[in-house]
């Protein structure tokens, strides 16, 4: 057996393994759910019910989107180049961290300020935390997949301590929960949404807009597909990392602004809810396109908000709704591998290797 | 390029469709179901199958089941998080389930829900362990101080070494008075004995529990006690061979060579007697704080674990309890540094335990806040 590199798969080719890949998610999650003795056509409608049934399930359905697209900009600018960010949550907590010190912690920010202020330090702190693994991978060659993991760690530890110390509401006699935000940081809702939500499809414009049609964009396209051809066109690589790295960190730590200002009005060490990691798959998915973005991460967030819903409305256990999502996860992200290679069995060793077949 | 949007935009128009039949349906089928029973949602803090706080919780759920039968139809999530606002979004989904009804048993989640229960005045919240309430929102809970002291008594007369152990979740004061409870029942047979306490910051998380337990245990506790909704820290004890104090529930079972007794709840009567009162149309934002005259709470049945003559002695103590003879918290009471707090003929009024913020003599440890 072996593995060969699919070269010019075919549209009709790569809809019929996605199709394949979406049949035997149902098959085989329909078999587990048949094992729990549950219907599966009943599981089904309502996880769709659950995420699109009616207009609070469909909010909650765009709230868990919007931090999935938000981080998911931000992990495409960091794939593109072939960087390999897995630090999508550090870098959440650290944007969250810097727009909880300016909302709480700096007095005397005007209202009609605050909001902007928040938005920039998030940004800036999410994309400095991504810069130091860019800048120990530009100018050593450090591995980056590892530093951006192990920094995950760090920035965790850090806002527990912060929740548990110096940071502890004292109002909350003793339990460790941090202040809620000043009225003035936090976002203001349009149709009883976030202005995340606008704000996360602003951002999938300006991405496809710099990768399409910015030098910087290109440059980074170009680093991604091979240092030395970068090089040769005389392009400063450390210079495109550092950069783009500093992009993609900070669209991670706007997710962490969006998630503290609009949805849990305070920081907490929850507050990536490993958005970070899911934001890796939903990437992946969209083939690195940032429009596709949008439409992967809304199918997601069904997957995540149907999942939440089977718990109450059929009583199926957590544990249960959790391997179901990743069943489904599986059988679509392993459609992935085929539509990149393929599996070529050899039954005989011919003589004339890699001649004419007969 | 443009091909790939018209595809995209094909198939975001097909799930729009879907979900404007999947609306109609549920519309429908929701009218019919509702006329008749009451929903009633509960949120869980950890699993239903924990033998230990939800578990307890959950044996109310099935008493209010049986008891009203077809009048309710009752949902519930477990493993919701208070540490952040997860809560909102499974409250909010409960209510779009149709739950006019909200039950909600841990602490954390008291400020969501108090935001959330402006939002649906026609619903009605109630809400576990907390202090917050509102014109649709009441907070509940038991005196499980009062059978904690009687738990206190049981491990004042088992420690041979005179240091006993307690797994603590978090600085509150609910957690902070049973220490307190269980200390004053140690002291009362056994004025050497200590109490150490150690946080663990979770109030479900069976790992981080027994790990607790074991450094108290190598810190020569010989009996566990605890403020922790799982069995960890009575594992940990019987794998020492040492005694231990549970908590919720009876777990006899579980660990059946350590497991003394445990201060337990039987929130049943409670819910059925909310839920009555809900769908009679007499029910009133009253905060509820019962003791053991109401049965809410209770000692469990001491096991042949517990030391002898502790028997008599519960007994006895629980008779003045029912009776209003004994108050857990009445004066002299010293705190750590030895300063009277509760002078003699006097008690603590309900306000003072509810926002309680130091140790009693006896008590090994400290409340970190700021």
């Amino acid at each position: 057996m072996q593995i060969v590199n699919r070269s010019g798969t075919s549209t009709k080719q790569i809809i019929l393994i996605r199709f394949i890949a979406i049949l035997a998610a149902i098959v085989v999650s329909s078999i587990f759910i048949g094992f729990l003795g549950y219907n599966p056509f009943t599981v089904y409608q309502n996880m769709l019910k659950g995420s699109l049934g009616s207009t609070i399930r469909f909010r909650a359905t765009l709230l868990e989107m919007i931090p999935l697209v938000v981080t998911s900009l931000g992990i495409l600018i960091a794939f593109k180049m072939k960087f390999w960010n897995i630090g999508g949550e550090g870098q959440i907590l650290m944007g969250a961290f810097a727009a909880s010190f300016v909302a709480l912690r700096i007095d005397g920010i005007p209202d009609f300020l605050m909001l902007p202020l928040i938005f920039l330090a998030g940004f800036l702190m999410g994309g400095l935390w991504a810069l130091i693994p860019a800048y120990f991978k530009a100018r050593f060659g450090a591995n980056e997949t590892i530093m951006t993991l192990m920094l995950n760690y760090i920035a965790l530890q850090f806002i527990t301590y912060l929740q548990f110390g110096p940071w502890r509401d004292p109002k909350a006699m003793g339990f460790p929960k941090i202040a809620n935000f000043p009225d003035s940081a936090l976002l203001p809702k349009l149709f009883g949404i976030h202005i995340g939500l606008i704000i996360s499809i602003l951002l999938v414009v300006v991405v496809t807009w710099f990768m399409r049609n910015t030098k910087k964009g290109f440059e980074i396209a170009v680093v991604g597909e091979s240092f030395a051809t970068a090089r040769y066109a005389g392009m400063n690589v450390s210079q495109v990392i550092l950069f783009a790295m500093l992009l993609s960190g900070g669209l991670c730590g706007i997710t962490g602004v969006i998630q503290t200002s609009g949805v849990n009005k305070t920081l907490t060490m929850n507050i990536s809810s490993g958005y970070g990691f899911s934001a890796i798959i939903t990437t992946w998915l969209s083939g690195l396109k940032a429009p596709m973005v949008l439409l992967v991460s809304f199918l997601f967030a069904i997957l995540l908000q149907g999942g939440s819903y089977i718990q109450s409305a059929l009583q199926i256990p957590q544990s249960a709704a959790d391997v179901l999502q990743g069943m489904i996860l599986f059988c679509i992200l392993g459609s992935e591998f085929f539509v990149r290679y393929k599996i070529r069995f050899r039954k005989k060793e011919h003589p004339n290797n890699g001649g004419v077949s007969p | 390029m443009r091909k790939r949007f018209k595809s995209l935009f094909g198939l975001v128009l097909a799930v729009l469709c879907l979900t404007m039949v999947l609306t109609g349906c549920d519309g429908q089928g929701g009218a019919n179901n509702k006329e008749e029973k009451v929903k009633v949602g509960f949120v869980y803090i950890g699993s239903a199958e924990d033998k230990g706080y939800t578990y307890a919780h959950d044996q109310g759920r099935l008493y209010l089941q049986e008891k009203l039968g077809d009048k309710v139809e009752i949902l519930y999530q477990e493993n919701v998080s208070d540490a952040d606002n997860s809560s909102v979004a499974v409250m909010q989904s409960l209510i779009d389930q149709g739950c006019t009804i909200i039950f909600a048993n841990s602490y954390g989640y008291m400020d969501y829900m108090h935001d959330i229960a402006q939002d649906y005045p026609d619903v009605t919240f109630l809400h576990c362990s907390g202090s917050k309430s509102a014109d649709n929102m009441l907070n509940y809970f038991g005196r499980i101080y009062q059978p904690r002291y009687l738990s206190g008594i049981v491990a004042g007369m088992k420690t041979e070494t005179n240091k006993i152990g307690y797994v603590a979740a978090y600085p509150i004061p609910e957690v902070v008075r049973g220490i307190n409870a269980f200390t004053l029942g140690v002291r009362s047979v056994n004025p050497d004995a200590t109490v150490e306490v150690v946080w663990t910051s979770t109030w479900y998380d069976p790992a981080t529990e027994k790990q607790a337990a074991i450094a108290l245990l190598d810190n020569n506790c010989d009996v566990i006690a605890q403020h922790q909704d799982t069995t960890g820290p009575q594992q940990a004890a019987e794998s020492r061979g040492k005694w231990s104090i549970g908590y919720n529930c009876d777990t006899s079972e579980v660990a059946a060579k350590s497991y003394m007794t445990a201060p337990v709840w039987n929130w049943g009567p409670y819910y059925a007697e909310q839920v009555q009162k809900v769908i009679d149309g007499t029910w009133k934002p009253e905060n509820y704080w019962g003791g053991m005259e109401d049965g809410i709470v209770a000692l469990a049945p001491l096991t042949a674990n517990a030391p002898e003559g502790a028997q008599e002695k519960v007994d006895e103590m629980t008779a003045k309890i029912m009776s209003g003879e004994f108050k857990v918290f009445q004066g002299p009471i010293k705190d750590q540094s030895g300063n009277i707090r509760v002078p003699e003929g006097t008690e603590l009024t309900d306000e003072e335990m509810l926002s309680i913020d130091w140790f009693v003599e006896g008590v090994v440890g400290t409340i970190s806040s700021d």
